[in-house]
């Protein structure tokens, strides 16, 4: 290996440190108009009338917008078709787009958005999944599992309540997760032209342009192939551009209609307003462990507020509920999880989507656990982590599994044993682990294609070009594509041109979410550039008179491996081959392997293979103010191979500080305005200054060790690590914070405010905690049934033992038959 | 529409003139009339420092100071810190270091980071981190910014024996 492996300046480096990289606001065009989009000011009301007259006499405006002009809904799911471009007659939280503003400039169409009327009849406000749930009416949509209820789920594998009776403990906590934002420091922006032939470009910050090219083709009702969506590299994604948005689609037709480029910027409030962040979690954790730690049997309860719209919240309910058997063996697990529609920004994924709140949960748990059974929480989940080459309980293949040598290396890295309940009062170190996807199993919308292509470009001239619809969002994709066919042609990175993200010239990859592009893409280059090479060998094989086994390409050159001075320049090898065959390209693709789940909800959590983490954060608390402090953390990441460590490094450490944030400060949560203000539901603070973000001065020594054993799935071995390495930070703060301090804060953001709380309680005599009280009731539909595999299971669902019949879901019977829609077809999740 | 304002200042080292809507800001200056769209913008209320640039040597938020105040004035932005068809030695390190991802708020971090090395030639950990401490990265946890710019002080004070990015691991430079 020359490449693989040795830490080198990214292929986009040079870019970057000379403002070069064009963003999506850097793409200027002639004639280009600017768009400015009114948003509802009313968390959840009917439009009765909208009048833009006066906004288009406005001197400069071009075009108003309305929902009129948009009568098709899209939505990433295929479940959840459900958002308009502009709301038609019904906004659903404070920011859902009403009217488009098409001016000569922004400041002209800032000006003419005061001139739209809206007349709005206010409907009751859903501002907490409680209210959700208490009330089925007004419907927030006319779909979901019934009234304001999304989803609904509750899947059980094996007999939990046996799990339960045969346990020496059984332990119940509740815990809540607060919503957050990713926070990208790049607003979203997009810009859409009529190219000469009269066909639809845009240039947007998406991480998805697969996506957004199919939302666009639907909700402007135009054929794909006559729409060209470009990804511009993204100034930070972390989840929050995965989402086909509003000003896209209405951008794209006002494009079209006017017949001049126009482009959109989102203000700072825009986006905390658009969101697809962290689902808010209430969570019940319920565990049954016998005396040695091991666990009999886990039941997770879910209630999730997804906000105004679907979104991925589909696959975020069931990422609540996915991986817990993935880290540890968990033989009998029964989850239920609920979605609840409410009128506040949409969520949707980030960083881990799903996955941290219930990791969150179960890693204090564990800590619970360990204390009560007086075993060390390393040495616990030493003697509970899940077995490689294993099918869990919910039908996930693992492969290779890190995670005990992640345990070891971080604890001996942080001195664990002579610091973990031994440090001075008011310091404290907490362990958590982790496992992640290294790439979603399925595709968003069902078919049979790959899920990665790449294509190859020989030049004559020795250069190379590598095309593939992967995305640029700051983590390094372009790198790795890079990275892995230079290795293969053995030639420097440097020579090769990646074009990426781009669905006129590359060919799908479905974009830069689930962690899925390294092994994925890097999967589909590797294969296209052995084929490049096998042709390239043929010729010049036939050329030197050497066998082709024997042909080595490496330093841009092509040789004998047993004399190394027979041998040409890759520039000649390509010359050679063109000679032999014609025009050198060749293609590689992935798909990912079929999953051993067969039930419905199965489709959330097959991974080609998972990367584990393990975390030890220390902590200082200031008894009297609450204050947190975070000088060191240590963190251990099974990433199969680290193909560029430098980036690898950074998307750790980039982890560990945004895990940070959330663990301490992060908070994306709402206020009403007072009743003579319109009452309305609005965002308490949508501004980097008031929503905190750890700095400069708040970031700890971060030491990180990468354990390296390669996966056979992954490309050159490797696995994920964009996201991963964060879930195991929040519940290690919390778990260091009940080390230093004796209380547990069961929720996140860890405040100083809680901490207080806690101790306050504590000092009282009730219980040192602060967090949740309970889980509420809700009305569950009957479990579909998943026998283990251990219990003969194949994978598909059984009539429940007890059960005549499936029942439909208890909660839809609240619902009256008139309001309930059929389910979109297509629903794999 | 108002009148335009015209004025002459001094950017990257080029006598400019421009003119422009008397509202506008030095971001959308720099951005929409002279063409620099390596200056970002992550708020446009001085919240994020991504459209740091130096004003006179030293750093401002470009979208918090009025065009029509720069008259005469001399303004850096990450075009100008290419010297002679070489990048500086901070955007040498930043690349090799990782200190660079998404690559958004790179700009505002250089200048910044020039400016502090500017006046200190070398800055301890606790001085870097203060002088930065007014941008915000959502992607590096800041670490490898950290050692960019002390790796950036190593070989500025080899540059001498023209050594470049003397601590950087790696990697091709390309001037």
């Amino acid at each position: 290996m020359n490449i693989i492996g040795t830490p080198r300046r990214r292929v986009d480096g040079r870019a970057k440190v000379t403002g070069q990289t064009r963003f999506a606001d850097d793409v200027m065009l002639p004639r280009m108009a600017h768009c400015k989009l009114l948003r509802s000011t009313m968390p959840h009301a009917r439009i009765r009338r909208i009048d833009v007259s006066r906004a288009l006499a406005h001197p400069g405006v071009y075009l108003a917008l309305t929902g009129r002009d948009f009568p098709t809904t899209y939505g990433i799911l295929p479940v959840s078709q459900d958002e308009h471009a502009l709301a038609v007659d019904h906004v659903r939280f404070v920011g859902d787009p009403v009217a488009a503003i098409i001016a000569r400039d922004e400041l002209t169409a800032f000006e003419a958005l005061d001139l739209v009327d809206v007349d709005y009849e206010p409907l009751r406000t859903f501002g907490d999944p409680a209210d959700s749930l208490a009330y089925p009416e007004p419907r927030i949509h006319d779909y979901g599992d019934a009234g304001n209820i999304h989803k609904i789920v509750s899947l059980q594998f094996g007999d939990i309540d046996q799990a339960f009776a045969d346990a020496d403990e059984v332990f119940e906590d509740t815990f809540f997760y607060q919503g957050n934002t990713h926070l990208p420091i790049e607003q979203h922006a997009a810009v859409a032209a009529k190219d000469p032939d009269g066909k639809l470009v845009l240039w947007s910050s998406t991480q998805t342009p697969h996506y957004v090219h199919r939302a666009l083709a639907r909700a402007l009702d135009m054929p794909a192939a006559h729409i060209r969506v470009i990804a511009t590299p993204n100034g930070g994604g972390f989840g929050g551009k995965s989402d086909p948005f509003n000003h896209e689609v209405v951008i794209s037709r006002a494009a079209l209609i006017l017949d001049r480029p126009v482009k959109i910027c989102l203000t700072r409030e825009e986006v905390f307003y658009c969101h697809r962040g962290r689902h808010p979690v209430l969570m019940q954790f319920k565990t049954g462990v016998k005396r040695d730690g091991t666990i009999t049997g886990l039941h997770v309860r879910t209630l999730l507020d997804g906000g105004a719209y679907g979104s991925y919240g589909v696959a975020s309910t069931f990422y609540t509920g996915a991986l817990q058997t993935v880290t540890y063996h968990i033989p009998t697990y029964h989850f239920q999880g609920c979605r609840v529609f409410t009128n506040k920004p949409p969520c949707g994924p980030k960083r881990g989507h799903g996955t941290p709140q219930s990791r969150f949960g179960q890693e204090i748990q564990l800590d619970k656990i360990a204390e009560k059974l007086t075993i060390d929480p390393a040495e616990l989940r030493l003697r509970i982590v899940e077995r490689p080459d294993t099918l869990t309980a919910n039908y996930l293949r693992v492969g290779t599994i890190g995670l005990a040598d992640c345990i070891r290396r971080v604890t001996r890295a942080a001195d664990w044993g002579n610091k973990h309940g031994k440090l001075p009062a008011g310091r404290g170190v907490g362990l958590a682990c982790s496992s992640y996807l290294s790439g979603a199993g399925l595709p968003i919308y069902w078919n049979d294609m790959p899920h990665s292509g790449v294509q190859l470009k020989l030049d004559r001239s020795g250069g190379v070009a590598v095309f593939c619809g992967a995305t640029e969002i700051g983590q390094g994709s372009d790198d790795v594509l890079v990275g892995c066919v230079a290795e293969v042609l053995g030639i420097p990175p440097l020579d090769i041109r990646a074009v990426t993200g781009d669905t006129d010239l590359t060919p799908v990859d479905l974009g830069s979410y689930s962690s899925r592009v390294t092994l994925m893409m890097g999967n589909a280059a590797i294969q296209a550039a052995e084929r490049a090479r096998d042709l390239l060998a043929d010729a010049v094989s036939k050329k030197l008179g050497v066998p082709k086994d024997r042909l080595v390409f490496a330093d841009g050159r092509v040789f004998d491996t047993e004399n190394g001075s027979v041998g040409i320049s890759f520039a000649e090898a390509v010359c050679l081959a063109e000679a032999m065959f014609g025009t050198i390209g060749t293609t590689g693709s992935y798909t990912p392997p079929r999953s051993a789940a067969k039930f419905k909800g199965g489709g959330v959590g097959p991974s080609p293979t998972y990367s584990y983490s393990a975390a030890i954060v220390e902590v200082e608390v200031d008894p009297s103010t609450g204050w947190v402090h975070v000088p060191r953390v240590w963190i251990a990441h099974d990433i199969g191979r680290s193909l560029n460590p430098t980036l690898v490094r950074g998307q750790v450490e980039g982890s560990v500080y945004m895990a940070l944030g959330e663990a301490l400060m992060e908070e994306q949560t709402f206020r009403r305005l007072p009743p003579r203000l319109s009452h309305a539901l609005v965002h308490k603070f949508p501004s980097m200054l008031e929503y905190k973000s750890p700095t400069t001065l708040d970031m700890p020594e971060v030491f990180t060790e990468l354990v390296e054993n390669p996966d056979p799935r992954g490309p050159f071995g490797a696995k994920e690590v964009g996201q991963g390495p964060l879930l195991p930070v929040m519940p290690a703060v919390a778990n260091a914070v009940y080390d230093a301090i004796g209380v547990r804060i069961d929720e996140v953001p860890i405040t100083p405010e809680k901490i207080v709380k806690a101790l306050d309680a504590k000092a009282a005599g009730k219980a040192p905690r602060y967090g949740p009280a309970r889980f509420p009731d809700i009305d569950w539909p009957a479990p579909l049934h998943v026998p283990p595999p251990w219990e003969g299971g194949d994978g598909k669902a059984v009539i429940a033992p007890n059960a005549e019949r499936p029942e439909r879901p208890a909660a839809e019977r609240h619902a009256s038959a008139a309001e309930r829609h059929p389910s979109p077809a297509g629903d794999r999740s | 529409m108002p009148q335009n304002a015209h004025l002459a200042l001094t950017v990257n080292g080029e006598p400019t003139e421009v003119a422009f809507a008397p509202y506008k800001t030095l971001l959308e200056v720099l951005r929409e009339d002279l063409n620099l769209c390596g200056t970002k913008h992550g708020c446009e209320l001085g919240e994020c420092g991504a459209c740091a640039v130096l004003l006179d040597g030293h750093p401002v938020l470009s979208c918090l100071v009025l065009g029509v105040d720069c008259a005469g004035r001399d303004v850096l932005t990450v075009e100008g810190l290419v010297a002679d068809g070489r990048l500086h030695p901070l955007q040498e390190t930043f690349a090799d270091l990782g200190a660079a991802q998404c690559g958004y708020c790179t700009p505002g971090f250089l200048v910044t980071a020039k400016a502090l090395l500017d006046e200190h030639a070398n800055p301890s950990r606790e001085e870097i981190k203060e002088a930065l401490s007014g941008c915000l990265c959502r992607c590096t946890g800041y670490q490898q910014i950290f050692e960019a710019v002390e790796a950036a002080v190593v070989a500025g004070s080899a540059k001498a024996s023209n050594t470049r990015s003397a601590k950087a691991p790696a990697g091709r430079s390309i001037p």
